[in-house]
């Protein structure tokens, strides 16, 4: 069984796993022509998933060690690979193509690019104290600290935003009260403006006809007769013109902002209602409980919170995940590549986190593979970020929840 | 009460696919220089003459609503957007031919759209409501635009061609095949200009169809 389980099997599951989600959820409605995109983002995706997998193996201590230690090894080299050899390079590749004027020598400016990345990469090394010396260039610590890096900053962050953010999301406290119609009212405005533009670019467009017709169109005015024209006609109507299509263009930035208004609104609404659900209740009330974590959190009280803070950080990850797929998916044309390497830094780091947040006795073999980095560092430094992200979340949101109701209050 | 006065074409389709320059080709005949995301609906005004060249000749003036936006887009989204879809009187539905999921999306589009005859809080506009019990053997005129036609690979032209016959038929509409960045798609007397004015002419026609029904409606 435990054969079954190392085999290849495995690992394809969670590879064709990856590539569904990604063809079905992330490009719902929209193609991916690039299919080297779609295997890369699976490969990512298995890995990481094989990754999680492993430390629940770990601690159920299920396999031989020494499996475990092999898998191990495989996987961070694999990740590793694609995060800093495949994927920027790609993604140089893309940005590459997409520039005309470096279109002949592509595989050449797309090396260039690379060897950029590799440097600041690298760079990336020098402030943190996350090395001993006796580590040589090329070993597997040196990548794997400057990931962490990168990854520890970006989940801190999320985390940070989304700790604040998801109590603020969920509890009904914070729901401006928004009735039909207020939406009403908003709606009629905005057709109100929607017609006046109507009509004035009506206008427009007969007195850019009439012109025509009687020839005051600029670029015929030559000869005598033309100049007589130019002359006696009243240059009212050019004037006009330009005067009606500043009108225009200030109604069409008002529209603009009606329709988000508008938007805003019936979003609210729908979460008011959503809230007064048997679903929206339970999440009002995690909410506060939540909310409650999370301050305490960021006055970081070291009680027995080892354990809660595993199954909490645990939530708290995959539910940045979530929001961060979602983002994603609301991004229209964006370059797929960009999603695939944030995406890798964000697993290979959550490995490092969940190292932090696990009780002390499962922490020999994590320790043992990624070799004798300086973990105390990677603790200190996402509590740093993540308590400045979730200070500058508050302070955000509150300006945000403050200038809303004011927009509202129409004469 | 429908008029003369407001002709009111819907411009429909995914996010990118060119319905900007194509509403400012039709109405400008110039090529847009930097075409930018649509948020929430720009209009703009073509003048078409009907009948040119007859005793009966009349300019009106049709407008263009650009409607932004994509079919999976929230639902906070998708009633706003149904403000724009009061009292239509014609649909232009345009996909991209480069990409089949815009094509496919244009069902849930049309279906959106004509679902919507009035918004869902009741929003009673000024130019009448649109009485669709009448209008159940009429549905408002469609047409098919595909655009971005030059960046087809010749060997695929055939396929592409093919499935957006089917695609128009589905519709009941006619099609038309184009590149937004280039005018002479639309030049007077091209076969494309023919088929556009044909579609401004049956939507006219179906405008003038409900005036004098509710004429009779009157008596």
């Amino acid at each position: 069984l435990t054969y079954l389980v190392n085999s290849p099997v495995f690992q394809v599951l969670f590879f064709g796993f990856g590539w569904l989600f990604f063809m079905r959820q992330l490009f719902k409605d929209y193609e991916v022509r690039q299919y080297v995109v779609q295997v890369v983002f699976s490969i990512t995706f298995a890995f990481s998933c094989t990754m999680f997998e492993l430390i629940i193996f770990e601690i159920l201590g299920t396999l031989s060690t020494a499996s475990r230690y092999f898998h191990w090894k495989l996987n961070l080299y694999v990740i590793l690979l694609v995060l800093i050899f495949v994927v920027p390079f790609y993604i140089g590749y893309f940005v590459v193509s997409n520039i005309r004027l470096l279109q002949r020598q592509r595989l050449l400016f797309a090396c260039v690019v690379w060897f950029t990345f590799m440097y600041f990469f690298w760079k990336l090394g020098d402030p943190f104290p996350i090395l001993s010396p006796k580590h040589g260039i090329l070993s597997i610590e040196q990548l794997i600290s400057r990931v962490g890096v990168i990854g520890v900053t970006l989940m801190a962050l999320l985390s940070g935003f989304g700790a604040v953010n998801c109590p603020y999301t969920y509890m009904s406290y914070f729901l401006r009260n928004v009735t039909d119609s207020d939406i009403l009212a908003l709606e009629r405005r905005l057709q109100q403006t929607m017609d006046m533009i109507v009509s004035k670019k009506k206008r427009i467009a007969m007195t850019r006809r009439q012109m025509y017709q009687r020839g005051e169109d600029q670029s015929k005015q030559t000869g005598f007769w033309g100049i007589i024209k130019s002359v006696t006609s009243s240059p009212s109507a050019s004037e006009n013109l330009s005067l009606i299509q500043q009108e225009v263009d200030a109604l069409e930035e008002l529209s603009r902002q009606l329709f988000l208004e508008t938007v805003d609104l019936q979003a609210t609404k729908e979460r008011i209602e959503y809230s007064k659900t048997f679903q929206g209740k339970y999440f009002n009330v995690l909410g506060y409980f939540f909310s409650i974590y999370c301050v305490w959190k960021i006055f970081m009280v070291k009680f027995w919170s080892q354990h809660i803070s595993f199954i909490l950080v645990g939530i708290i990850i995959v539910t940045s995940i979530r929001g961060l797929l979602i983002t994603l998916t609301k991004v229209n044309s964006a370059i797929p590549p960009s999603c695939v390497s944030p995406q890798g830094m964000y697993f290979v780091s959550s490995v490092l986190l969940i190292r932090m947040s696990m009780p002390l006795e499962y922490r020999t073999i994590v320790t043992e593979v990624l070799g004798e980095l300086q973990f105390n560092f990677y603790h200190r430094w996402f509590d740093v970020i993540f308590l400045v992200s979730a200070l500058s979340s508050i302070l955000f949101l509150y300006l945000a929840h403050k200038q809303a109701p004011e927009k509202h209050m129409t004469p | 009460m429908a008029s003369l006065d407001r002709v009111k074409v819907l411009v429909l389709g995914d996010s990118g696919v060119g319905k900007s320059s194509l509403v400012h080709l039709l109405c400008h005949n110039q090529v847009l220089g930097n075409p930018s995301w649509t948020v929430g609906c720009s209009v703009d005004v073509r003048v078409h003459d009907y009948k040119e060249g007859t005793p009966e000749e009349k300019t009106y003036y049709i407008e263009l609503w650009d409607v932004g936006g994509s079919v999976g887009s929230a639902s906070s989204v998708k009633s706003t957007r149904a403000v724009f879809y009061n009292s239509v009187n014609g649909i232009i539905l345009v996909h991209d031919l480069t990409n089949k999921k815009s094509s496919q999306n244009l069902h849930r589009w049309s279906l959106e759209a004509l679902n919507k005859d009035s918004s869902p809080t009741g929003v009673i506009v000024s130019n009448g409501d649109y009485d669709r019990e009448q209008f159940a053997e009429n549905p408002i005129p469609l047409l098919l635009i595909g655009t971005k036609y030059d960046q087809i690979p010749e060997n695929k032209r055939n396929d592409v061609l093919a499935r957006t016959a089917f695609l128009s038929e589905d519709f009941n509409a006619e099609e038309i095949n184009l590149d937004c960045t280039n005018p002479r798609y639309f030049a007077a007397g091209s076969s494309n200009a023919v088929k556009l004015s044909r579609f401004f002419d049956k939507v006219k026609y179906f405008i003038k169809l409900a005036i004098s029904l509710q004429a009779t409606k009157v008596r």
